[in-house]
């Protein structure tokens, strides 16, 4: 057994500790909101916070996340009010097909709270993850907009 | 080009799309023997709307939402013609055994070939207008006045002497009325709703991970299954050790899936996935097991000279005018195997029992879906049923190929009553599945001792998609696939827009093992590379300017020049560009819509930077602004992707390439700045697509800027194989 704390609610789960966290999350725990995209880091659909750091769960072991305050997007509003960042997305329409979304959110809430004003620049150096229908270009307007909100 | 459904007693053909070309292409589905009840009970007026007395409307949709706005658009279409207030549409969608067992009222499933709107709106707006009508009569029967007498808005009914209701209220007694026939349709000029920038659906349950994708289904008592098909395309099972892994942690089933694949059932997915990896399997490869690149560019390169080719595109005497060119340019293109890898991998989640096969999907096309569950599961049409989810992408994956669905049903049906979920890992994507196809071309122009393009021709050597797809088609063509000649047909839909006077662009069919789809824009991405990127040679040869040598080859076709002159413009073409930076053009019929893009680059050293690409579309129509724009930027970052860093390498017999470390995709960094130009030109003519077209212009446009930055002209793809990278 392994206990997780996700979106501040602890779940005893039974897992091999070297399962993925995305696994545990989707499968164990059963919020579905993160994806699975390819399973090596690399696309980063699978973001969530780990102790508030943008992490690809996908690639991270349940193990290293056992005592650590664990955020998806499930948690990513608070008291019922959307996150800044998903106003944002809605206000700009962002998604397309939307899969790549979640993990994408995730990033840039991390990219927010630690540069509330972000430059073109610093959303490059950042913001890594790949979407397939191509929506950047509403993905940076939808960025300032949201960082023009705190 | 018109392909004629053939019906008999027993089967009927569904007419589902190969993604273009105009074709409508079949497969056969047995009738169901029982009415199906819509899943809105009532009251339904026709087969499109359905309003419940609090006013909600529920508008049917047959075609699939994979995040091109498809769904939205045409619901502002139905919405239009109906008169109701948008803000109480919702959708749903009939499911394909309904569709079945009501002799296909609501017709094409298929939504690959950029044909959700452009091939549908005709109908769905008659549905709009025509539930309108039921509702103006049953009120003017309730009120006993003539129905010329009342009127409809925002869902309220109005008629003589401030008599007032709203659709809610009539909608059951509309309901019992017949439906009216080709009701006539609003002049698009009156548009309220349709062709304004309106919201999508969805947006809310996608930023907060509440959609439910295919890969998020839970049903209860569902076990997770993973698989792996032979690598080697062609190649079977021959043995594997069961032992080895069924008594790992979690592993409920190991099993053969057909001749080809084996799968592994577990109560999580992660834990079939890890026993799949730990199981060990021995293929037999078959007769590809030694064919690589190498082998098929050779092949491929063999049918650039060949006697025997299908002719696509012909006018002139094209040998007479090579012949007597005063000058001759001459250039070999070639273009690579590419995955769609959709961000949601292929599933599919099954539950079979004796008399009941389910399936749930994310399906471009749901009755190709349910021809599958048909054909794996070997029950009737009435046993069986599909529901379709919202994709994760689909770009011409998801449509004609069922692959995954047939797998699923294959193993629930060795588990009867149990649902099965089966994932596709991302490698199992990657090495399974139906691959942009390869095609080389060499490319004559012929001048006269003035400078003037006397004679063009176009011999394209490669893959044929529908040789695999849809043979039937090559048999009425006589052996010619008409897909691959898009974006330079003789006529219709993917016509040539260039007039020259010794014309030929013809075919050698070269068909390797690997399995081919349709993606995204199909045979237009190297169409218009090779095509765009050629014409640019040849102005180079003569000495012209690149947008002025067009000029002179597109008199006769003014929405070609229209668009092409659009994007010039608003680039500031024949002005001074920014300080190292270069430009480059490129345009296109496609899917009956006119595309055309004008690029800004500049490079340093083998980095490109694309700072900006102006794209100009004229789709007849636009239904939606918002969403073509969406749409427009998106199709570039899927092209661009393509040119920079994509190809599936063959070796072996299989594919290299297995996921994103080794097959790159753009992120947000290398976006260009994308301008996009709608400018529907209205008319009674075929409507265009907006998915697909604007796709193709991206890469020449780019790759014709950095001829003109670099002096050097590159014709073979990825461009990672030059070391060069997009910055």
């Amino acid at each position: 057994m392994v206990r997780l704390t996700v979106n501040g609610k602890a779940h005893d789960i039974d897992v091999e500790p070297n399962t993925p966290l995305l696994w545990a999350i989707r499968e164990n725990v059963g919020l579905t909101g993160t994806k699975y995209g390819c399973g090596v880091a690399q696309c980063g659909a699978c973001t969530v916070h780990v102790d508030g750091v943008a992490t690809r769960s996908c690639s991270f072991p349940v193990s290293a996340a056992v005592g650590k305050q664990i955020t998806t997007i499930e948690g990513l509003a608070q008291s019922g009010a959307l996150h800044r960042v998903q106003r944002a997305w809605i206000e700009h329409e962002v998604p397309q097909c939307g899969y790549c979304q979640s993990g994408m959110i995730m990033a840039v809430a991390e990219l927010l709270k630690n540069k509330p004003k972000p430059t073109d620049a610093d959303i490059d150096n950042t913001i890594t993850n790949i979407c397939r229908c191509g929506t950047f270009q509403q993905v940076r307007a939808a960025i300032h907009a949201a960082a023009a909100q705190a | 080009m018109n392909f004629v459904p053939k019906m008999n007693r027993r089967s009927f053909v569904i007419g589902s799309a190969a993604a273009g070309g105009g074709l409508a292409i079949g497969f056969d589905l047995p009738f169901g023997p029982k009415e199906a009840a819509a899943q809105t009970a009532a009251p339904e007026l026709g087969v499109w709307v359905v309003i419940k007395p609090d006013d909600t409307v529920v508008i049917r949709m047959a075609r699939s939402e994979m995040g091109q706005g498809t769904i939205t658009g045409l619901a502002q279409l139905v919405a239009e013609e109906l008169e109701c207030d948008w803000s109480k549409v919702t959708y749903e969608y009939p499911t394909p055994g309904q569709n079945l067992a009501r002799k296909r009222v609501w017709q094409s499933y298929s939504t690959g070939g950029s044909r959700g709107i452009r091939e549908s709106h005709e109908y769905v707006r008659q549905g709009g207008a025509s539930a309108r009508m039921m509702l103006l009569q049953a009120a003017a029967n309730e009120w006993k006045v003539s129905v010329e007498q009342c009127s409809a808005a925002n869902s309220v009914i109005t008629g003589p002497d401030g008599k007032r209701t709203t659709f809610g209220k009539v909608a059951d007694a509309a309901s019992k009325l017949p439906v009216p026939e080709k009701p006539k349709l609003k002049d698009p000029k009156d548009w309220k709703i349709a062709g304004k920038p309106i919201k999508r659906f969805g947006t809310e349950d996608k930023v907060t991970g509440k959609q439910v994708y295919g890969f998020d289904l839970k049903l209860p008592g569902m076990l997770n299954a993973s698989i792996k098909e032979s690598p080697v395309f062609g190649g079977k099972v021959k043995s594997f050790d069961a032992a080895k892994v069924s008594g790992m942690k979690g592993v409920k089933k190991v099993l053969q899936v057909g001749d080809t694949a084996v799968a592994v059932v577990a109560d999580s997915w992660w834990q079939a996935n890890t026993a799949l990896e730990a199981l060990p399997i021995v293929w037999d490869e078959g007769p590809n097991a030694k064919v690589s690149n190498a082998t098929i560019a050779e092949t491929l390169k063999a049918g650039l000279d060949a006697e025997q080719a299908f002719v696509g595109n012909q006018n002139g005497d094209i040998k007479a005018a090579l012949t007597s060119a005063a000058k001759k340019v001459e250039a070999v293109y070639g273009y690579p195997y590419q995955n769609h890898v959709c961000m949601e991998p292929m599933n599919a989640t099954a539950r079979y029992t004796a008399d009941k096969c389910e399936v749930w999907v994310p399906t471009q096309d749901g009755e190709a879906s349910f021809a599958a569950v048909l054909a794996a599961s070997g029950l009737p049409a009435d046993k069986c049923e599909v529901y379709k989810l919202d994709l994760g992408g689909g770009f011409g994956r998801r449509g004609a190929f069922q692959d995954y669905v047939r797998q699923a049903v294959l193993i629930a049906k060795e588990m009867p009553g149990t649902p099965i979920k089966l994932l596709w890992s991302r490698e199992e994507d990657m090495a399974q599945g139906r691959y942009h196809p390869v095609m080389q071309c060499k490319l004559v122009g012929a001048f006269d001792k003035d400078n003037n393009l006397t004679g063009l021709h176009m011999r394209l050597s490669g893959q044929s998609i529908l040789a695999s797809v849809r043979p039937q088609v090559l048999e009425q063509e006589k052996g010619r696939d008409p897909l691959a000649f898009q974006g330079v047909f003789q006529t219709g839909e993917h016509a040539f827009g260039y007039t020259v006077p010794n014309l030929l662009i013809d075919h050698a069919m070269r068909n390797p093992h690997v399995p081919p789809g349709f993606w995204r824009g199909v045979n237009i991405n190297q169409n218009c590379i090779f095509l765009e990127c050629f014409m640019d040679e040849l102005a180079l040869a003569a000495g012209q300017d690149a947008l002025e040598f067009r000029r002179k080859l597109l008199g006769k076709h003014p929405r070609n020049l229209g668009v092409l002159n659009a994007v010039a413009e608003r680039i500031g073409w024949g002005k001074p560009a920014p300080q190292g930076v270069h430009r480059g053009l490129a345009h296109m019929k496609a899917f009956n819509a006119y595309v055309a893009a004008a690029a800004e680059v500049s490079v340093t050293g083998n980095k490109v930077k694309v700072h900006r690409i102006v794209a100009a579309t004229d789709p007849t129509y636009a239904v939606n602004p918002a969403q073509i724009d969406r749409q427009v930027a998106g199709s570039f970052v899927y092209g661009l992707s393509a040119l920079f860093y994509q190809e599936c390498t063959v070796k072996d017999g299989r594919m290299v390439e297995l996921n994103f470390d080794t097959y790159n995709s753009m992120r947000i960094a290398q976006m260009p700045k994308v301008e996009s130009i709608i400018m529907p030109a209205g008319g009674s003519g075929p409507w265009g697509g907006v998915g697909e077209p604007t796709i193709c212009v991206a890469a020449p446009a780019v790759l014709n800027a950095y001829a003109a930055a670099t002096g050097k002209r590159i014709r073979s793809f990825p461009l990672k194989n030059h070391n060069i990278e997009l910055a």
